[in-house]
Formats: C-alpha cells, structure tokens, sequence
C-alpha cells in the first residue's frame, strides 16, 4: 500500500465538450481542480517528512519522497481498526443481502394487503435519520448486553441499509417475466429452489447494487460506532482516525497517512464495483 | 431458510419477509416510537428512565440553545440547496454527454463520495489549520479579515457548508446525470431545428425535464443537510462558541456528552418533526406524489 496516487495526471488533458453546453463545462473544470487540489494537498502531505511539511507548507512539491508516516501509522492500532471495519463491512453487506432479499422475494410474488404494506413500511424506512433514533438503540443496545461489541455496529448498521436495499431489490426482482416463474412452478420447484436457481441469478446485479451499498455504508459508519462501542480492542477505522486527531496532533503527514490509507481499500474495491454503484445512485433518480 | 409451505404455485408467503422486517422494525422502526417515550423521561443513561411528564418540552420550548440551533439547520439547509443544486445540475447534464476521458473524470469527481465524512473533514480541517494549513489563502478568496477560518462564527458555518457541498455533489451530479440520460434526444433535434441556443435548450427542455429530478435530489439534500454531524463533530466541534451547533450536534452534546438523554430524546424528536415537517411540505409544493407512483406500483 504505497500512496502514490497522481491525481494531477488528467487535469491537463482538454475534455472535449462539443455539443453539451459550455457553462456546464466550465463548471466541470472548475470542479475538478477544486476536488483535485485537496486531493493533491492529502496525497504530497503524506510522502515527506514532518520538518519539510512544517516548513513549506500545504501547497509545496514533495521535495524527498519518504513514506515513514505511513510506517508511523500501520505501526500503531490501524491493523487492528482495519480488520475490525473489515469485519463489520462484511457482516453487514452479508446480512443485508440475505434479508433485503427474502424481503423483495416475498413481496414482490405474494399479492396481498399486508406485503403492499410490508413495502410501504419500508419506504417509510428510507426517511428516518439515524440521528433520531441513536438514544433508543443506545437503550437496546446496553439491555441486549452487546454494548461495546462489533455486533452492536453490525446490528444497526445493517438495519438501517435494508430500506434502501428493499427498493433497489423490489425494482431489479419486478423486471423477471411471470412466464419463467410459471414454467418453474410446473416443474414442481419450492419457493427457496425459485429463488436460489430464479430470482438470484437474474438480479445478479441488484444484488451487487446492494452490496455495494451497504459495504459503503458500513465502511463509512460513524455515529454508531461512537456511540456503541468504547475500548480500542472494538475501534474501527472512522473512529480511530477521529482519535488520531489528538494523537497525531502535531503529525499532520500521519494524520493525513491514516486517511488515505483508510480510503485506498474502498477506492480499490470500487474501481471495480464502479459500474454497480454508479447504476444503483442514478436509478435514485428517475425523471 | 427453510422451506415455507411450498403450493403448487411455487409462491414464497409472507413468513419469507419476517427476518428481515422483524430486524428493520426493532433497529429502526420501534426506536423511532421510543424516543418518543423517552422525551418524557429523565434519564442520565445509567440508572432507569423516570417518567417527568412534559418537562423536557417546556424546557425545550424555551430553550435558547434550541432555537439557535433550529435556526442554524433551517439556514444551513436552505444554503446548502442553494449552493449544491446549480453545481450538481451543470455537471450532471455536463456528465451525462459524450466526453472522453469521462472515465477518468468520474473516477477523482467520485472519489470524495467514497470516503467516509470523518476522513474528508480531517483532511479540511487541516487544511484549514490556522498555522498550517491554507487558511491565509482561502481567507482571502471569501474575504475574511481573519486568517482563523474556523476560529471566526461565519467562517466556521461557511466552511461547513463548503465541506459538505465539495463531499455531497458528486451524489448529486450522478442523480442529474441519471435523469438527464433519460430525456429523449428527439426534443433537441426540435429545438435546434427551430434554432433554439444550448442555454435556451438548457432552460426550455433540460430544466423541466429533470422536474422529478430535481425533487428527489432536493429532498435528499434537506435530509442530509438537517442529519449533518460527522462533519460538524470533527471540522467545528459546533463552535466557535454556538455559531456551527445544529440540531444533530445539540442532540449528541446533551445526551451523550451531558448525559441528559431524556432532553436530549425530546431534541431528537424535534429534529424527526422538523425533518418529516420540511419533506411534507416539499412534497406538497411541487407534487412529490407524482414521483411516488413511479417508485411504488407494484
């Protein structure tokens, strides 16, 4: 894990916008230099050393290339707050695959009252702030005894990504045709053979969307971290670099060491899940 | 998964969603009720909950803080739709052309996206740092007398809004790329042959073709906006003084760093109030119903 990532590269290159409007373009530009200079500050900040930092400040070219603040780092806890995050990424992306969709399956193919209202629930879901409810799930958390765990994370965390993930699997599940359901059913097959050798393989993608969304969310977590656990053995990435504030306090190419490296597993995992995400955020959309 | 009572027509029941609903109403739906109750509580998160009647809402009724601070997200929000919504727009139609490279571009336009809050606001708030960071510069692109960004009460809430807008954009933009890619190209053809410009093209067909779009866009845009905390936590603390507090961040200092978590329920409560208030009333003033029917239907 070497951060050496160039991000000034293709700042240079003339995108060519003939035919899309020119406001929009030059905002374009303007855009990328302002996500890329920050992006160029974090990165040069890591690769020297503390004294060439302190002297030349933010902006300045790496004059000696050294990754000691990564040393400083991966020396420390980050081993440790890495696997934890790992864990509770996988976990939630697992159980909320599973759930979300033996959810969609069921409401989708039972045309009753109660699953129209199952799916109403949960788009109701889609507007509650996590915010709003961290103090009864605090409650729950301590009465369950779970608190300070990584599955008093998981629990939540994966809760609040179902509603989402629902709709998504709702949307991709609604696209297979009642034939291929009919032509199963003749043959006999259960409803978990329906959905294992079915509705699984044609929502391949909805299920990656899925994934992909939850990971993130998961990786990303903040607020319930913070409030649910507590000893550094249950620290994961997002809370440890919030601690690294005080503890890299005057090491700012540590500091900023740790938050590239808690980025360059997300940002590897999604130079190839680039397409799922992409389709899963612009079908939010519609027209 | 077992195998649920399977009828000839090879149909799950409804004990198929039962899991995953069970979970979704015990982590997200009954908290929601429950906080509710714990608004009429005093509790300091060791000993149990007392009941105290309807204390904790005169308190908030006539709680400065409270007010400041519901002020603060209203303003917040209202800026932050104001800032977001023509940058994420341009782009998006932008984004949603032809352009080499686009793979590329997308890739460092996405990549604040990808990265948690907590990440992104450490990198900001050293670039911020008054002795060693940017700060002198960015002072003078917003034109502050102070070279303290975060150290002055307007710097602060404009580096706030800044940060969030330079990592929510990109969400943004997708959306707009989304709904653009979807107006049919014949509507140009129309307005080109009747000699339409690409700005007028922009206003007359772009514009109200992504109605929808906008919408949505905008509704998420609210609920982030009145939901901010990672950021605020790390870049500001809420201050200087009171001057970046949101509500969120009011909810978090009273119940978890005072340990008055029935107070602090009660804010909770507002802040759901306040939120489901706002979405309502965006729904019923630019007809939100219509897009509902294109998300449920089944």
């Amino acid at each position: 894990m070497s951060g050496t990532g160039d991000t000034r590269s293709t700042s240079r290159r003339p995108a060519a916008w003939r035919r899309a409007n020119l406001p929009a373009g030059a905002a374009a530009v303007l855009w990328l230099v302002i996500v890329a200079v920050p992006l160029y500050i974090l990165v040069a900040s890591t690769v020297q050393s503390r004294s060439t930092y302190l002297e030349n400040g933010p902006l300045s070219l790496p004059t000696e290339f050294t990754l000691d603040s990564y040393r400083r780092v991966l020396e420390g806890d980050f081993p440790r707050y890495l696997l934890n995050t790992l864990i509770v990424t996988v976990s939630c992306a697992a159980l909320v695959i599973v759930l979300a969709v033996t959810v969609a399956y069921s409401v989708i193919r039972t045309r009753s009252r109660t699953s129209r209202r199952i799916f109403q629930l949960f788009l109701l879901g889609l507007a509650i702030p996590s915010q709003a409810v961290i103090i009864p799930v605090y409650l729950m958390i301590t009465e369950l005894q779970l608190y300070d765990t990584l599955l008093a994370i998981i629990l939540p965390t994966a809760a609040f990504s179902l509603p989402v993930s629902v709709l998504i699997l709702v949307g991709s599940m609604r696209d297979i045709e009642e034939e291929q359901y009919e032509s199963m059913a003749l043959d006999g097959a259960s409803p978990a053979r329906v959905l294992w050798q079915l509705v699984v393989p044609m929502t391949r993608g909805g299920i990656s969307t899925v994934g992909v969304f939850s990971a993130l969310g998961a990786w990303n977590g903040f607020m319930f971290p913070l409030i649910l656990t507590q000893s550094r053995e249950n620290r994961v990435l997002t809370l440890g670099l919030y601690d690294y504030i005080g503890e890299f306090r005057v090491d700012i190419p540590a500091l900023l060491a740790a938050v590239v490296l808690s980025i360059v597993p997300i940002f590897t995992a999604y130079l190839f899940a680039r397409r799922q995400l992409i389709n899963g955020l612009m079908g939010v959309g519609g027209r | 998964m077992t195998t649920l009572s399977p009828r000839r027509t090879g149909r799950p029941g409804i004990a198929w969603a039962v899991p995953g609903l069970l979970f979704f109403v015990f982590f997200a739906a009954a908290p929601m009720v429950i906080v509710g109750y714990l608004s009429f509580t005093n509790w300091d998160g060791l000993s149990d909950p007392s009941w105290s009647g309807t204390d904790n809402w005169t308190r908030l009724w006539n709680d400065d803080a409270m007010r400041q601070a519901i002020g603060l997200s209203l303003l917040l929000t209202l800026l932050t739709w104001l800032f977001q919504t023509p940058i994420a727009l341009l782009l998006g139609v932008w984004a949603a052309g032809r352009q080499r490279n686009r793979a590329v571009l997308s890739a460092i336009f996405f990549l604040p996206l990808l990265a948690s809050s907590v990440a992104l606001a450490l990198l900001w708030k050293t670039i911020f740092d008054p002795n060693l960071g940017l700060n002198a510069q960015i002072a003078e692109w917003f034109n502050l007398s102070s070279a303290d960004l975060l150290g002055s009460p307007r710097g602060a809430f404009a580096a706030v809004l800044f940060v969030t807008a330079w990592q929510f954009i990109p969400l943004h933009t997708l959306i707009y790329q989304g709904g653009a890619r979807q107006i049919p190209q014949s509507l140009y053809d129309a307005a080109s042959i009747d000699g339409a410009g690409t700005v007028r093209q922009f206003f007359a067909i772009t514009v109200p073709q992504l109605r929808n779009t906008i919408v949505t866009s905008t509704v998420l845009m609210v609920v982030g906006a009145l939901t901010y905390f990672d950021t605020i936590l790390i870049l500001t603390r809420g201050g200087p003084g009171d001057a970046t507090t949101i509500v969120p961040f009011l909810m978090y200092r009273t119940g978890f760093q005072a340990f008055d978590l029935g107070y602090a329920s009660a804010v909770a409560t507002a802040l759901v109030i306040t939120a489901t208030a706002v979405s309502l009333l965006l729904v019923r003033l630019t007809g939100f119903s219509k897009m509902r029917s294109t998300r449920e239907g089944i």
